[in-house]
Parts: structure tokens; sequence; C-alpha cells
């Protein structure tokens, strides 16, 4: 009787696996959505302003597309992962006071106090790692608090040992200019004056998908996110992966603000605060599911220059600036709808 | 819970060891390399029993689970069948009774050292992850990789020609490996799952309730994959409360009530018409027939509890 079911099945599930396209294929990479509304904000911008392809006007996209890259890719990660992490925004401002006041009150060797920002940033990242994975509460909620902590923290700390919230007299630090070129240095390209961050941007991309695609610690984040439970049945390392994704997310914050310190020379108690739904946003809108287990590094980057483009393209097309929060809000709505579709169809039996 | 948590804080380097393993054996991995001859025994309980404080779990329960045999462990809902399995599994220590693997009596506290010793679950979740590819579930936590340092990678064409011919040799034939496992059929992903367990050194295999929530052709599906394993030489635990999944594929049926077992047969000592209505305890089922057909004579439930009375 058995023999007889199962034979049947047997050829039953050959016909129901439909031959796949090429097509369809490339349609169910995370990526395709981003890809396709980054070309039409390009194309779009190109025709109706002259300054978008100009020399000067690609280079500044690029740049302020590559400071939010960074980060957004690192977050794109951890949402692969399962988690969130609101505290990305303030820890770039963090990160570039915390060395700004080392060395231009404490009189901190400058290469000392990146590498002492560096370790406290990792440190609140595992932090926020372990107090997520320890107490099981939503991370939505951990990294709000160490939200409002850092932000609290940046402005009154900043303010009770230097008497401001911005720092000054960054250039007038020993070794400035040594250290200066590798975070805030620029270069010309084909015309163009490209910032540094933009090489930091292409790398962080590469390393992201090497590591998404090719490793052991990939296909390790792929299953927390996805169902963290199996993963830990078959001994996959939760714990340890997960707090690695949120010390991941807080060295990206600390690269952008090492950036944004050493290309403006100062920061303040305001800086990087609200971007931290920026770099949400480019992560869903590059194909990351709320839920976890499902995006790639490339979409988060191209959900970066979506916001980049945008931001400079409406600056151009004479546009109120304002527009690009309502733009961004129509375009998270619209991914996340798309996102859905598409992991319902990944996930139900077909 | 204990034993989530030791699995999490484990070092990396433990799970190199089957990829190592797995790297000198290559896909020559097949049918019973390192299994002991056919109905040698794998595990002997003997009167094993567990109490959480006052409460008794499970009390005397004696079976044995033997190399390319399939011995089914039957029980309604609340009959001791998790406890039983998590005392194979080694989630559970036992309190009373012996528990002999291979000939020596052993006290298990993780589910690490049972599959040490080769005792490997399924449980009903099946531990995979639905998005991610059927390769990539298959090797989820034991990847093979190859290279050093920074560009120590994944061996993807390597597991996915692995993967592709140990689900052959389950007798599942996938076109294309690279699907998210989500995609495929309940029959199918237990299918994957136990072919997952039997590729990682599985030499007894517990499978918890794996037809308990498939129709009656998916059931059919992996009743064919438990013979399959078993016809490979493992020994296999068939945990169901369903007599007609259990009777065709079992050798060996031990049957729970109560925490306590109502006997431990061989195939050629019980027909399935004794097994089931041992199952349903006779007298209690047809007073539920003759209840429902007072409320609802028509009723497809009431027809078959009456032919299983009939026939029984």
């Amino acid at each position: 009787m058995s023999t007889t079911t199962a034979a049947a099945a047997e050829t039953d599930a050959d016909e129901r696996m439909a031959p796949t396209s090429r097509m369809t294929k490339v349609l169910r990479r995370p990526e395709v959505g981003s890809a396709i509304a980054a070309l039409i904000v390009f194309v779009f911008f190109t025709v109706y302003t002259s300054e978008f392809l100009s020399d000067q006007g690609v280079g500044t996209w690029l740049n302020s597309s590559s400071r939010i890259g960074i980060v957004a890719v690192a977050v794109a990660l951890l949402m692969i992962g399962g988690e969130f992490d609101l505290s990305t925004g303030t820890m770039v401002g963090t990160s570039g006071l915390m060395v700004g006041v080392l060395t231009t009150h404490f009189g901190l060797n400058i290469f000392v106090a990146v590498a002492v920002a560096l370790l406290a940033a990792l440190a609140i990242g595992a932090l926020n790692g372990l107090l997520v994975m320890k107490t099981g509460l939503p991370s939505f909620i951990v990294t709000l608090g160490t939200f409002f902590a850092l932000q609290g923290v940046n402005v009154a700390l900043t303010k009770a040992i230097i008497g401001q919230v911005a720092i000054q007299g960054m250039k007038l630090v020993p070794a400035y200019d040594s250290i200066q070129p590798i975070f805030g240095g620029s270069f010309t390209l084909l015309g163009a004056s490209v910032d540094v961050s933009v090489l930091w941007f292409l790398a962080v991309i590469a390393a992201a998908t090497w590591l998404l695609l090719r490793t052991r610690q990939g296909n390790w984040i792929f299953s927390v996110g996805g169902a963290q439970q199996s993963s830990r049945q078959v001994g996959v390392p939760v714990l340890a992966t997960k707090v690695r994704l949120f010390m991941t997310t807080a060295a990206a914050g600390w690269l952008v603000g090492m950036i944004t310190l050493f290309k403006s020379s100062t920061v303040n108690g305001a800086t990087g605060v609200g971007d931290e739904f920026i770099f949400i946003i480019c992560a869903v809108v590059g194909g990351c599911l709320l839920t976890g287990g499902f995006g790639s590094a490339i979409g988060a980057a191209l959900g970066a220059m979506i916001y980049g483009m945008t931001q400079q393209g409406i600056v151009y097309a004479n546009w109120d600036s304002d527009w690009l929060k309502a733009f961004l809000g129509v375009m998270l709505l619209g991914a996340v709808l798309v996102n859905n579709w598409v992991r319902k169809r990944a996930e139900v039996a077909r | 819970m204990s034993t989530n948590e030791s699995s999490v804080d484990q070092p990396e380097d433990s799970t190199d060891e089957p990829v190592a393993d797995t790297a000198e054996d290559g896909d020559a991995r097949t049918s019973g390399a390192a299994l002991p001859p056919r109905g040698t025994p794998i595990i002997e309980v003997t009167g094993i029993g567990k109490s959480y404080g006052q409460v008794i779990a499970l009390h005397d329960v004696t079976t044995s689970v033997r190399a390319g045999e399939v011995t089914c462990v039957l029980g309604d809902n609340g009959a001791g069948k998790s406890t039983f399995i998590k005392i194979l599994a080694g989630a559970h220590e036992h309190t009373e009774g012996t528990f002999v693997v291979d000939g020596i009596s052993r006290n298990m506290n993780s589910p690490r050292a049972a599959l040490a010793l080769g005792i490997a679950t399924v449980y009903q979740d099946l531990a995979v992850v639905p998005l991610m590819p059927v390769w990539r579930n298959f090797f989820l936590g034991s990847e093979i990789t190859k290279g050093f340092g920074p560009i120590r990678r994944l061996d993807i064409s390597g597991m996915k020609r692995i993967a592709k011919s140990e689900l052959a040799a389950m007798g599942i034939d996938l076109r294309d490996v690279d699907q998210p496992i989500g995609t495929l059929s309940g029959g199918e992903r237990q299918c994957v799952a136990i072919a997952r367990a039997v590729y990682f050194g599985a030499r007894a295999l517990i499978l918890d309730e794996p037809t308990a929530a498939l129709g009656v052709r998916q059931s059919g599906i992996v009743l064919k994959y438990i013979a399959k394993a078993r016809d490979r030489g493992l020994g296999v635990v068939f945990i169901t409360h369903n007599p007609h999944h259990a009777y065709p594929v079992g050798d060996r049926f031990m049957l729970l009530r109560r925490g306590r077992s109502m006997g431990d047969f061989a195939k050629s000592e019980i027909t399935l018409d004794e097994l089931v209505r041992m199952m349903s305890g006779g007298a209690e089922l047809e007073a539920l027939t003759h209840e429902l057909q007072q409320d609802e004579p028509d009723s497809a439930l009431t027809k078959s509890l009456h032919d299983e009375v009939e026939t029984s």
C-alpha cells in the first residue's frame, strides 16, 4: 500500500516542479526592486535637471549616498539577522564627539583617540546585543533605550566637559593632517570630486556581500534571522552571531562618525540623530524583510543610492527639500508591500 | 532551555568536527558504512522511567532499537511519548531503569552526548529555516568550507552536490536544491531533515510524530522515507499516535498509556486490529461511537470510528 502511494507521489513531485525561468530567478533576488527604483530615480533627475549628471553633481550625490550607505549595509546585515538597531545614528555622533573631546580637550594622541572610540562603539554594540539576547526583549525597545541614552549623553556630557555642544579646533590637533585623508580625504575621478568615503562604501558592500553569501557566518546570519530556534537545534551559535551583528552596526556608525569628523573637522551633539530611520528605510527598500532571514547588502547600498540621488536631485530641481521625506515614506511603504509579497511566494509551499 | 544555552555558547570549533569528518569521507558516505549488522541492538531501555519531583511522567518502559528495524512508539496525547523521546534524545536524564547504548549503560544529560553516540532526533518543527535554500539548510551549522584565513569560504558546489545526492539516496529527487526549503511540501521537508541526520552520522534516528501534521499522501511519502532509512541499516524510532501509519513500517511496537508501557511487541506478536484496539482502549471507543451516533449519525468521524470498532 505504501509503495503505490509513494510511487504516485514521486511522479507527482516531478510534475509539480515547474521549470523556473531565468527571469523568475532574477526577480526573486532581494535587490531587484531597489535596482529598478534606483534606475528610475537616476533617469528622472538626469532628464529633469541639468546639474544631476554633471561632474560636480555626480560627486555630490555619490558622497552623500556613501555616508548613509555604510551604515545602511551594516543595518541590513543586522536586519537579515532578525534584529533592529535604532542607536546607529547617535553612534555616529558619539564616536565623532568622543574623538573630538579626547583630542581637543584632553590632548590625547589622535590615533589613540580614534582607536578608543572604535573600542567604545564595539562595547556599546556588544551591550546592545547581550541585552537583547539575555533579556529576550525586542531589539527595537533595547536600542531605542540606547538611542535616547546616547543622544542625551552626546549633548549633556559634551557640554559638561567642553562647555559647548560642538567640537572646535580639530585642525589644530597634532597629526590631524596625517589621519584626515584616511577618513575625510577626497580625490578627483573623471572630473568629479569624490570623497574617500565612497571607497569605504564600496569596501563595506564587498565585504558584507562576501560575508553573507560565501561564509559560514553569513549562513548563520540568514538562519538566526529566519528561524532562531531551528538554528539553535542544529548547533548555530545564535548568541555570538547576533552580538557580532550589533557590534558591526556600531562599528559602521563609528566609521561614519570618523568620516563626518574628518570631512568637516567638526561634529556636534545633534550629529546623526534621525539618521537611524534612514538607514532602516534604505535596508528595507533594498529588500530586507522586517522579520529577518532575507535581504542583501547590495540592496541596502542601492537603497542608500536612491536616498542620496533623491536628496541631491530635489535640490537641483529647485523643489522644497521637505519633499524628500514624503518621497522616502512612500518608497518605504511600496518596498514593504513588495517584500511582503516576495516573502509569501518564497515561504508558501507551491 | 539549559541545553539550548550550552549549544549557543559552544565555541565555533566544535561545529568543525563533522566538517572535517565529511571532508575525509567525501560523498562516499553511503548506506551502512559505519552501521552495525542488521538486527544488532543499538539502544536497549529496560524498566526506564522519569519523574519530575512528585510527578511520575514515565514508568517502567522497556523496548529496544535495532539496526535496520523500525521501533514504533504509540500513544495518545499525554501518554508520555514526549518524555520518552527526551530521554532517548539526551534532553532529560532518566531517573529509573537502565539505558544501554551499544551494550554499555549510559546516563546522557545533553543532546550533544546523544548525537556523539549517533542518536539523532528529528523534531516536529524539523529545525529548518524556511527562507533558506535546501542545500544551506542541509548543512546549516556544519557547513563545509575551503580555503584558509580571509579567503576561507563555503564550498558551495560541493555542498549542493552532496545535498542533491544524499537526497536522491533517500529517494527524493529535487531538480533544484537552491529553492527555499519553505517551498517544499511537508513530507519533503521531513525527508530533508531525515537525510541530514543520516548524512551527519546518525545510526539511530528518532522521529517525533513525523506524520502528525500531514495529509494522507504526504504521510505516505514520509513512511516511504522511514522505510528507506531502515533499509540503509539505521535503527528508527517512529513516534506516532496513528497505528495505521505505524503498522506497515514497524518491526516492533511499544504502546504507552498514562506514562506506562502497555507492552512491547514484535510485529509477529500483534496484528493491526489488536494494535488499534489497544491504542484506543476498545470499550471507550465503542462508547464514544455510540454517543456520537446519537448526535451526528452520518458524520464522517462517526463512520470511521464505527468501521474501526467493527473491524476490531
